[in-house]
């Protein structure tokens, strides 16, 4: 690989010099023809490929020494959990087929999942424009923080779950409530995250402000919102996550088609396997979740850190 | 005649918990319409806070500041400031910087195309057109200044303020820079303050220089006036006899008779 490109270099310098005698340039040339031209192009993506490799391959050799270990220690007659073989067999359609419809209350964990996925946008989404404009409050004003901060600092440390029967007395509904639970659940750390980032505005942006007069809301929209991004995402992915958490044990209690009111039916009913695939579609969407706020968080706060 | 900017008897002091300490004491000046002045001193002796007193971005604690008979309560684009750091949005790009302030300043009095143009206009005056779509990450240093001074001088100010804006570069970009101000200055007229402790700099470029004994309780120490013709030439003036003395008054007046605390210790 070396020799190869030096070769190239030597090559190189001469076309770019036409005052070297055509002589050495046609001795270097032949030295070329050793190294086709095409060979580090397939080198380079070779070496791509063994990168990639390099990633997927660990994570596939431990699932599948997990699997087998797990194969092994349910396969006894006695064993109280099912074989990754006995999920297998048993629930082969929840698998194979996540969007199947056999009739109201039989249908695919795919489209379970976004049944409960509807209700953690709805919930989620009221919490972060919730979050961040009391953020931006108990950020910006100090009367504000003072009077405010004790309140959240002990209403945060409720669990999801509390808050259901008092939900459902209000909205005595279980739609509702359970996206109550949602918002409830995923709000504190987008306030306590976007306060951090607008305390942290630099004096700078602010006193550009001041100099241009920006008002009230001018202000919000130019300076705040995207000073404060990287913070203000930070709390929105703490908050997916806290979401998709409380979802599924909010379901459990509600009832409905969700993906956690699934699990409880299943296990009502003795459906070991099917509450093992449940996990882990919830384990993988949950994971997505993480994964597309902290993309789209990329994306927006290109260009926000000073320099 | 009445006077363009005056700072009559402005005294600034911060309160913390139960200390008092006061930063300036008793500070009168009198700055003439379209006059460049440089205000210098040692660190800490207060002409940041100078400065900001008359951005109206802190606030006095006894005295005034009047620019043209109104008093400064509080900042705005007649004063615009291009700070020491530049301060650009880093979300916006070097075109959408000014426009900012071009909206905000003219937004009720000129159509947008016209506001557009204007952007650009002042884009140019500091060369700056070709990175007009870069973000501020993108360019160097002396280049955001550059777009720091384009953005205050696009909001038409009465009075512009210059808080070390050469300060954090290098000294070829130094001069390059100094050189560009000056020949803004001299084509738009501009009254300018400008902060520095660089006393060749100050020399070359004010009209007047306003040199501030050490804090705290920061005063005036001595006004100088430089006069020396415009258009000024920095090769030239090197061996200016008018040029020297300006320079040897200052650096009397910063390493003789106010000695910066830390070398009075020595």
């Amino acid at each position: 690989m070396t020799a190869q490109s030096a070769h190239t270099l030597i090559v190189d310098t001469p076309a770019a010099s036409p005052a070297v005698p055509a002589a050495v340039r046609s001795k270097e040339a032949q030295v070329l023809a050793f190294a086709p031209p095409r060979a580090p192009l397939g080198e380079r993506v070779w070496g791509t490929v063994q990168s990639w490799l390099a990633v997927i391959v660990p994570p596939i050799i431990v699932l599948c020494a997990l699997l087998l270990v797990w194969e092994l220690a349910s396969s006894g007659p006695k064993s109280s959990l099912p074989a990754p073989s006995r999920i297998w067999a048993d629930a082969k359609d929840l698998i194979v087929d996540p969007f199947f419809v056999n009739g109201p209350q039989d249908i695919g964990l795919g489209l379970r999942v976004l049944k409960s996925l509807e209700r953690v946008v709805m919930g989620f989404g009221l919490a972060a424009v919730g979050g961040i404009l009391l953020g931006a409050l108990v950020g910006q004003s100090v009367w504000a923080m003072r009077g405010l901060d004790p309140i959240f600092q002990v209403l945060r440390t409720v669990p999801p779950l509390a808050w259901l029967p008092i939900s459902l007395a209000a909205f005595r509904d279980a739609n509702p409530s359970a996206i109550f639970v949602i918002f409830i659940t995923a709000i504190w750390p987008i306030i306590i995250n976007t306060s951090v980032g607008i305390r942290n505005i630099p004096q700078d942006y602010r006193n550009v402000a001041a100099v241009l007069r920006l008002n009230h809301l001018e202000f919000f929209w130019r300076i705040m919102i995207p000073s404060a991004a990287p913070y203000i995402f930070t709390g929105l992915r703490i908050g997916i996550g806290l979401s998709w958490l409380a979802i599924v044990a909010a379901e459990m209690l509600t009832g409905g088609v969700g993906i956690g009111f699934f699990i409880w039916d299943a296990w009502n009913s003795s459906r070991l396997s099917d509450i093992v695939v449940a996990l882990v579609y919830i384990g993988v969407v949950g994971f997505v979740l993480d994964r597309l706020v902290a993309g789209i968080g990329h994306l927006a706060t290109r260009g926000t850190q000073a320099t | 005649m009445m006077p363009f900017l005056k700072v009559d008897h402005v005294s600034k002091s911060f309160a913390r918990g139960n200390a008092t300490t006061e930063v300036l004491r008793d500070i009168d000046l009198t700055i003439e319409r379209g006059s460049y002045v440089s205000i210098i001193g040692h660190s800490g002796c207060g002409k940041s806070t100078l400065l900001n007193l008359v951005a109206g971005l802190t606030s006095i604690t006894t005295g005034a500041i009047l620019l043209e008979n109104q008093e400064v309560r509080e900042p705005g684009p007649d004063r615009a400031v291009v700070f020491q750091n530049h301060s650009l949005l880093p979300w916006l790009t070097v075109y959408a910087n000014v426009k900012l302030a071009v909206d905000k300043v003219f937004g009720a009095t000129k159509p947008r195309s016209e506001r557009h143009d204007w952007t650009m206009h002042n884009l140019e005056l500091v060369q700056m057109v070709h990175a007009k779509d870069k973000l501020p990450a993108e360019i160097s240093g002396g280049m955001k200044q550059r777009v720091g001074i384009a953005r205050a001088l696009a909001m038409e100010p009465k009075v512009l303020l210059l808080d070390e804006p050469f300060g954090a570069l290098d000294a070829l970009t130094r001069a390059h820079l100094q050189d560009s101000v000056m020949q803004i200055h001299a084509r738009l007229g501009n009254t300018v303050i400008m902060i520095t402790h660089d006393v060749d700099e100050a020399v070359l470029l004010s009209d007047r220089i306003v040199m501030m004994t050490n804090g705290p309780s920061a005063t005036i120490g001595e006004v100088l006036d430089v006069p020396l013709p415009r258009p000024r030439k920095r090769l030239e003036l090197s061996s200016d006899p008018t040029y020297l003395r300006a320079r040897e008054t200052v650096l009397k007046f910063l390493y003789e008779r106010h000695r910066a605390p830390a070398l009075q210790a020595a």
